[in-house]
């Protein structure tokens, strides 16, 4: 394997972490909230398609399809009924309650599936790829990547050019004015989340389809996610992705060295620009 | 006849502290109503109440003889009851033409739209993609009520709009109340600078100590009966 | 006119608190005999119960009393417990004073892992910790003198020639397991002792008295003049020091080490938010109840698994939601009852109650 074909390896990866991470970045950018049970709900919505896939036959991308408005309303079900209780000055009761609720469902989804170990199966598509010469693209990790483009894409229109995205800007700053605008702070939150959520679909699918997956796998992907917002810098969705592709990088350079420290060169990556730039590469937001 | 807005029996409390001791006013369709009174003396606890922020006083606050005491902003919005904030309190992360639009967000119809907010303040056009908060105060303040405007209020809340402002500011600024009138909404302005309020006013109250002092037409109140409900007639005798 | 100002004094000790006091010293004393008087199994349980508490103390007046929420606590307790192998495996160093070496050395490693956490944003420094307990457990499951991946033993004869365990043998004919089991137990128990101390008067001094300030309003708290970084960094150095010293005492008794039990999330932070939380956080007496709990439960639903864990995050939540000082706070409020006063009541005033004042 050639460094070159190295990096963009990482780079691909870099999209399926930037996946992870957008719907993290969108809902702290809105409620500064930090759901600590992310990556597990990314691992709910991965045994949710792969039940539609293996129960019904379903092809993975119709399956997602399906998903993602289930766990819209799976997001804002959880913002509505229980998050938006927590909010306030404290940071203590949403961390406290998304903490309780990642061992919650950490523990339903090991009663529900068991801790063996799954994969979604995506049919002659997993080992389909593109060979350029001295790098060898495979189409499930590209598309990961064009996926990740094109929410990041979707999210920045949503975000600034409609009545909605507005809301979202508007509550971030001030809900109490955005109240005196005919803004319901607590539903564009559940709204929020809810998006964040239908994403966490979509991270589901790249997860489950490239390795295998189980009910603890919720934590490490929590990790990663954050790593690529804090090192893009929060509040820039661009950034995010610069974010998962700097730890994309180097985690497939660590691992080429060592299989053993691709993690570990993911996270001190992360340390390094926590070290040189506590901001981030590219901060957007002023706290 | 039931008013369009009205306080009966009004009281307000922020945590023990007793903001409003019974506070009656009443707002008829497009009057033009001026609160006065000093610092403190509960003008913006009565906005806030006016306007959905606190919602503690369910059965003193009416509109059209509807009870809204209870009810949060947005629904007193739907209502047709917009308010422009003290301290403006304009959106930082959206521009000026963007905060016009959230003004919009309720989705009342009426004669307000971007075309004639743009026209009333004809600055705010030529630095509409600006953020907001780049605008000098005087443009800030052109914004918060273009925004509320935006809503198509039938009664426009207007808390301390000459606060921290020059005079000549001040004066372009109630230059626009007269359009803002003639679009048929009633407008109430809290103010603590007593020449502006009384000039644009048919009808004045004067608040002190969380109370209504004194009450009537502009041109029917004396200074001295003003000034006495104003600072209080033997104010100087205690401490 | 002039009014007679009555003599005031500033107290944080209530009658309930004289009363537990005496409680406390007899618990103690009661607590030092249990070797003697109860079997091997319930010295090992109560050895649990109390390493238990001791990160739960920890762990609570970090989130509870600094607002440094961490969920990367495990990191103190892996390396406390990997320092303390080293110290015994590779230098030879007798269990006991290398726990003590396995604080000193928690403490300091909690040094960078400041630099780097406190850089990070409240919400985001309680997911930056985890980031450092991974980084720790992935550099120390490369040691493979220490067994890396894997993990490795103590060395039988270090427990079994432990300081103490002779003369134990010698005075009261105790086997060398026995003990060993006794001499962890005492260690656990002082070191409980000492934290629930040190706590206390922690927070009835004036650095306690800046650390509620913080607390309450930080800004508000550096206009008067509190160092809010300084006490908050001084918080986390000494949580440090008791829970790698916790750690190193509870892998003493293991006496096995792997990187994915020492550094395991679920069982020295999950387990120790949930005791605390249920419990009652920002309070010293939510803690111990909240452990003891968790032994009744434990015991009651260890048979049943992942069921056992879904329940007692579910409870954690419904307390966080509904009563968020836990079931310490919520009888405290109630009954005015404070066995650890950490709070100041003026007495001597005209109008002044004796006891618990009701204001959060």
């Amino acid at each position: 394997m050639t460094i070159l074909d190295t990096i963009v390896q990482g780079v691909l990866l870099g999209g399926l972490y930037a996946l992870f991470a957008a719907g993290l970045s969108l809902v702290f950018g809105i409620m500064r909230l930090v759901n600590l049970a992310h990556g597990d709900l990314i691992v709910l919505a991965a045994f949710l398609i792969l039940v539609l896939v293996n129960g019904l036959g379903l092809n993975p991308f119709l399956a997602v399809l399906i998903v993602m408005p289930l766990m819209f309303i799976a997001g804002y079900a959880l913002q509505a009924v229980l998050l938006n209780r927590t909010l306030g000055k404290d940071v203590l009761p949403p961390l406290l309650v998304t903490f309780g609720l990642s061992i919650v469902l950490q523990n339903a989804l090991l009663e529900g599936f068991s801790a063996d170990s799954r994969r979604i199966s995506a049919g002659a598509l997993e080992t389909a790829s593109i060979n350029l010469g001295a790098v060898t693209i495979g189409l499930m990790p590209l598309m990961a990547f064009l996926s990740a483009v094109a929410v990041i894409v979707g999210l920045n229109l949503l975000i600034y050019r409609t009545a909605l995205g507005r809301a979202f800007r508007a509550t971030s700053d001030d809900p109490v004015t955005a109240g005196l605008m005919g803004i319901r702070p607590r539903q564009v939150f559940a709204v929020a989340t809810g998006l964040a959520m239908a994403v966490v679909a979509i991270a589901a699918l790249y997860l489950g389809t490239r390795a295998n997956f189980d009910p603890t796998a919720g934590p490490a992907r929590l990790i990663y996610a954050f790593e690529a917002v804090i090192i893009g810098g929060l509040g820039s969705l661009w950034g995010t992705l610069a974010g998962g592709v700097i730890l994309g990088v180097a985690q497939t350079l660590g691992a080429a060295v060592n299989p053993e420290w691709q993690i570990l060169s993911g996270h001190l990556a992360f340390l390094a620009v926590l070290l040189i730039r506590p901001r981030g590469l590219f901060p957007r937001a002023v706290d | 006849m039931t008013a369009l807005l009205e306080t009966k029996g009004l009281k307000a409390f922020y945590g023990d502290f007793q903001a409003l001791f019974g506070v009656d006013i009443t707002v008829a369709e497009g009057e033009t109503i001026a609160i006065i009174g000093a610092n403190g003396a509960g003008k913006t606890t009565l906005m806030r109440a006016l306007s959905g922020v606190l919602t503690n006083a369910p059965d003193s606050v009416f509109c059209r003889g509807e009870a809204v005491g209870a009810l949060a902003a947005p629904d007193i919005l739907a209502r047709g009851i917009a308010m422009v904030s003290e301290g403006r309190r304009l959106f930082p992360s959206l521009t000026v033409e963007e905060n016009l639009m959230i003004g919009a967000y309720g989705k009342r119809r009426g004669a307000w739209t971007l075309a004639t907010v743009y026209d009333l303040f004809p600055i705010l056009k030529e630095r509409r993609a600006n953020p907001a908060t780049a605008l000098s105060g005087g443009q800030q303040q052109m914004v918060a009520i273009g925004r509320a405007l935006m809503a198509n209020p039938d009664v426009l809340l207007c808390d301390e709009i000459s606060l921290g402002l020059a005079p000549v500011v001040v004066r372009d600024i109630y230059a626009a109340f007269p359009r803002i009138r003639e679009s048929g909404a009633a407008i109430v302005i809290v103010e603590q600078d007593i020449g502006q309020a009384l000039k644009v006013a048919n009808r004045v109250y004067c608040m002190m100590e969380g109370r209504i002092t004194l009450s009537g037409r502009p041109e029917a109140l004396s200074r001295a009966a003003i000034h006495a409900a104003y600072f209080g007639a033997q104010s100087h005798d205690h401490s | 006119m002039t009014i007679a100002i009555p003599s005031l004094k500033v107290e944080t000790r209530t009658r309930a608190s004289s009363v537990s006091r005496l409680i406390a010293l007899a618990v103690l004393a009661l607590g030092l005999a249990a070797p003697f008087l109860v079997s091997r199994g319930a010295v090992q349980d109560l050895f649990f119960i109390l390493t238990m508490l001791v990160l739960a103390q920890s762990w609570n007046l970090l989130a509870g009393y600094a607002g440094l929420i961490s969920v990367g606590q495990q990191v103190f307790v892996g390396f406390g417990a990997y320092a303390m192998f080293g110290a015994v495996i590779l230098f030879g160093i007798d269990p006991i004073p290398a726990i003590l070496i396995a604080g000193v050395l928690s403490a300091l490693l909690a040094i960078p892992t400041a630099f780097f956490t406190f850089r990070l944003y409240g919400p985001y420094f309680a997911i930056g910790t985890w980031v450092v307990a991974e980084v720790v457990r992935l550099l120390l499951a490369q040691w493979k003198t220490l067994g890396g991946g894997t993990g490795t033993s103590l060395p039988r004869e270090a427990v079994r020639d432990m300081a103490g365990v002779g003369l134990l043998r010698d005075l009261f004919g105790m086997k060398p397991a026995q003990a060993s089991d006794a001499i962890t137990y005492w260690l656990a128990l002082i070191l409980a002792a000492a934290t629930i101390g040190f706590i206390y008067r922690l927070l009835r001094s004036k650095q306690g008295l800046g650390l509620a300030a913080v607390r309450d309003n930080e800004q508000a708290a550096r206009a008067v003049g509190v160092d809010a970084r300084r006490m908050k960094a001084m918080v986390y150095l000494a949580t440090a020091f008791m829970t790698g010293l916790a750690g190193a005492l509870i892998y003493v008794q293991k006496a096995r080490i792997s990187p994915d039990a020492a550094f395991s999330v679920t069982d020295w932070t999950a387990y120790v938010i949930f005791i605390v939380v249920i419990g009652g956080i920002g309070t010293i007496e939510g803690p111990i109840l909240g452990v003891i709990l968790f032994f009744l439960l434990q015991n009651l639903l260890a048979d049943y698994g992942s069921w056992y864990l879904l329940m007692l995050g579910l409870a954690g939540i419904l307390t966080m939601l509904f009563a968020p000082r836990g079931l310490w706070g919520a009888f405290s409020d109630r009954t005015g009852i404070q066995l650890f006063p950490v709070r100041r009541t003026l007495v001597g005033g005209p109008s002044v109650h004796q006891g618990g004042s009701s204001h959060g």
